[in-house]
């Protein structure tokens, strides 16, 4: 089976531990996470995560069960691609002096990033967008030379209508279910 | 009413109709043993080391169907019950253990007797806490009863800080739980069950592989009704075994790595497989690729993830297995399978467990068959694992429901002694044989002293072949013969040692001395143990490799 990346959101419980909970189970299992955010949900006392997983239909399948087998994972579901908003923010600190930030400055207007700190020597770059556009703008600031990167890693959300529930229909978590 | 944390524990685990504790008290846990005599209703077993009182809660637990509960200190305490914690969540047993943890102040400093027992225990439980107020005591006692013991079962831990142990809150006990996260299982789906008995009406070879779910839910009578109603033969997994009576007709035995030639054949021939609370795991299964290649596969079970995660399931049954077995019972169609049951019995004649063999040392297989017969195969028989275990599945007809008690996922040594005690404390009215090895016995043989101190009857079969017998049964077969580290060339004497200890002793070296010896055990009122003296060389046979496929299947050398 092919392999390919997958988008799971999941609501869980805010409490001391539950990250560990979480990242020792992928750890555990040899799951494979490309990125993971988190932070407070719309509901007081929940936290939504957001996991991006490597792997076939089946591994996905087994990371979304696992996680709802947790006691503190209220809910989890899996993003489908298209009909998936998603979102990364990384800060990118480049370095730029005089002669080089009119050239930065312009491709990072093409990317409808910001320039959100300048020294002397360097300045930093904040971008937001999928991962290809964080990425491409990555490669082309490479050039400049990058002594710093931080990213945030995928949030996500389904678009319109299409609310995330944890039952959804078509998730491989839910052949089973 | 205000208490203090220990008195809260006290009385949430009397509330929670806990009887009795297995522990051992130290330093930071102290606070809540000093409260223990003013509940006399809670009988405390002092063991000798904490994973005695581990695998001793997960015997009781599994032989009485209640919650198990064991006792720790802080540090050491909380680390000795890790093995037995482990064993509890590998095998699905409704356990919940309480340690104490330094006091909360000290909590990170490296303090004495400190470690991070919430994280040690993390990956091996179904959940854990750390209690850091005594106004969190009592619906923390009750959300780890909850959790052990509904749904899949398993350990929960919690861990209390010294001073919780002291500090006064106000004590009620809930009277409900409030997990809004906690997923209980599903009814199995109406749509999967119509298919299932669809494919059981379609299925001209059909099998049931009854697992510890069948145990667990006490699904007995509901399996006995649906191998009858459709005819359908059943083979038992490891900690299937006694869930069905092996002196039933549809009754097959067990397959895998060390199980009868003829259910892992049948399994080769089989046309649909209905694992009922089991988990295809790499001991039954060997080789993805070519397990049960003509079969479809139904699958009752009550953790979702297990569903698809080894196999994939033609016909998922995701619940409570006594709840889908009374669901799909009535939808399945009466049938008969005389040619296939014919075929099963051909195989069985073809592949005999056993050649008969005169002469030589005292094989252990025999003094199976010899248990089994003294006992009528109604004794409550409790393993460790290694050669002996598989000796007792293969050999012992076990006819009577729940009276099989063996580490089966971990599959840890030194299991057999205090899960026998514990086994014990739970069915007194049973005869409860612990057949241990010698490599096993002697990693928990302590726990001799806690069983006649409180004259816990439990009898031991040592199958004693001064070897790590499964180990080196490995380096016969697969590294020509290399014994290395697995020869015992000192035991000690096992009667003497059950002397010192002031139990029973006795020694068998030959065949007509077992049945009488055996005998001579069970008069005997307390504690006993029989050191049987058996062929040092003795494989376990059949054997079909890690990993491999039914065609590479080993049967006993000609």
């Amino acid at each position: 089976m092919p392999l390919n990346e997958s988008t799971i959101v999941a609501m869980v419980r805010d409490r001391p531990g539950v990250l560990n909970r979480i990242s020792s189970m992928f750890r555990r299992r040899n799951f494979n996470i490309v990125s993971l955010a988190v932070g407070q949900s719309e509901q007081p006392g929940m936290s939504r995560m957001a996991f991006v997983v490597n792997g076939d239909d089946a591994t996905v399948e087994q990371v979304i069960k696992q996680l709802r087998k947790l006691i503190d994972v209220a809910s989890v579901s899996l993003i489908q691609e298209d009909t998936m908003i998603s979102r990364e923010l990384a800060l990118i600190r480049v370095n730029g002096t005089a002669s080089t930030r009119g050239e930065i400055s312009q491709i990072v207007d093409i990317y409808r990033a910001h320039i959100v700190d300048i020294a002397p020597d360097s300045l930093i770059v904040e971008v937001t967008g999928d991962e290809d556009k964080v990425q491409s703008l990555k490669n082309l600031l490479n050039t400049f030379g990058i002594t710093e990167m931080i990213r945030t890693g995928r949030v996500a959300m389904v678009r319109g209508m299409a609310h995330v529930h944890s039952n959804n229909s078509g998730n491989p978590a839910n052949r089973a279910a | 009413m205000k208490l203090t944390g220990g008195q809260i524990v006290c009385e949430s685990l009397i509330k929670e109709g806990v009887e009795v504790i297995f522990g051992i008290p130290g330093g930071a846990i102290l606070p809540l043993y000093q409260d223990l005599p003013r509940y006399p209703q809670l009988r405390h077993i002092l063991m000798r080391h904490e994973q005695g009182a581990a695998h001793a809660a997960d015997g009781y637990a599994r032989t009485t169907g209640k919650v198990g509960v064991a006792f720790g200190t802080s540090g050491p305490g909380a680390t000795n019950l890790v093995t037995g914690i482990a064993a509890a969540q590998m095998d699905s047993v409704p356990t919940v253990f309480i340690t104490g943890q330094v006091a909360r102040a000290a909590i990170g400093k490296d303090a004495f007797q400190e470690t991070d027992v919430t994280g040690i225990t993390l990956p091996i439980t179904k959940h854990n806490y750390l209690v850091m107020n005594a106004s969190e005591v009592a619906e923390t006692i009750k959300e780890a009863f909850y959790i052990a013991s509904t749904g899949r079962p398993g350990p929960v831990l919690v861990d209390i800080p010294k001073d919780v142990f002291t500090e006064e809150a106000e004590f009620s006990y809930p009277e409900s739980v409030n997990l809004p996260s906690y997923h209980l299982p599903q009814e199995a789906d109406p749509r999967e069950i119509q298919a299932a008995a669809r494919l059981i009406k379609e299925a001209r070879k059909p099998l049931i592989l009854a697992g510890h779910g069948v145990v667990i839910s006490r699904a007995f009578e509901e399996l006995m009704q649906l191998a009858e109603k459709a005819q359908i033969p059943v083979i038992t997994t490891l900690l299937g075994i006694s869930s069905f009576p092996e002196d039933h007709p549809l009754s097959v035995g067990m397959p895998g790595m060390h199980g009868m030639a003829h259910a892992s054949l049948a399994i080769d021939e089989a046309d649909l497989l209905l694992g009922l609370g089991m988990r295809f795991d790499d001991r039954i299964t060997g080789d993805l690729n070519s397990f049960a290649p003509n079969a479809k596969i139904i699958h009752a079970e009550v953790d979702p993830s297990e569903v698809h995660k080894n196999v994939r399931a033609t016909a998922p049954l995701i619940g409570d297995l006594k709840k889908t077995l009374r669901k799909l019972i009535p939808v399945v169609e009466p049938k008969s399978h005389e040619e296939w049951s014919q075929r099963i019995a051909e195989l069985r004649m073809e592949h005999p467990l056993m050649r008969p063999r005169t002469g030589g040392a005292l094989l252990p297989q025999y003094v199976m068959q010899a248990l089994s017969k003294a006992t009528n195969g109604n004794a409550v028989i409790v393993t460790g694992v290694g050669q002996h275990q598989m000796w007792a599945a293969q050999h012992y007809t076990f006819t009577q429901q729940n009276s099989w008690v063996t580490s089966g996922g971990l599959g840890a040594m030194g299991f057999e002694v205090p899960a026998a005690l514990g086994a014990q404390v739970g069915r007194p009215g049973s005869v409860v044989w612990s057949v241990a090895g010698d490599g096993g016995f002697q990693m928990t043989m302590s726990e001799l002293a806690t069983l006649a101190e409180n004259n816990i009857p439990v009898k031991f079969a040592i199958m004693n072949n001064g070897y790590l017998g499964m180990v080196r049964q490995w380096q016969d077969i697969f590294y020509e013969k290399s014994y290395v580290a697995t020869h015992y060339t000192h035991n000690p004497d096992f009667v003497k040692l059950a002397h010192a200890f002031g139990i029973h002793g006795d020694r068998v070296t030959k065949e007509e001395e077992a049945l009488p010896a055996i005998r001579a055990a069970m008069e005997h009122p307390g504690p006993a143990l029989i050191d049987f003296v058996v062929a040092e060389e003795e494989n376990v046979y059949p054997m079909i490799p890690a990993g491999g496929a039914v065609a590479e299947l080993m049967e006993e050398p000609v």
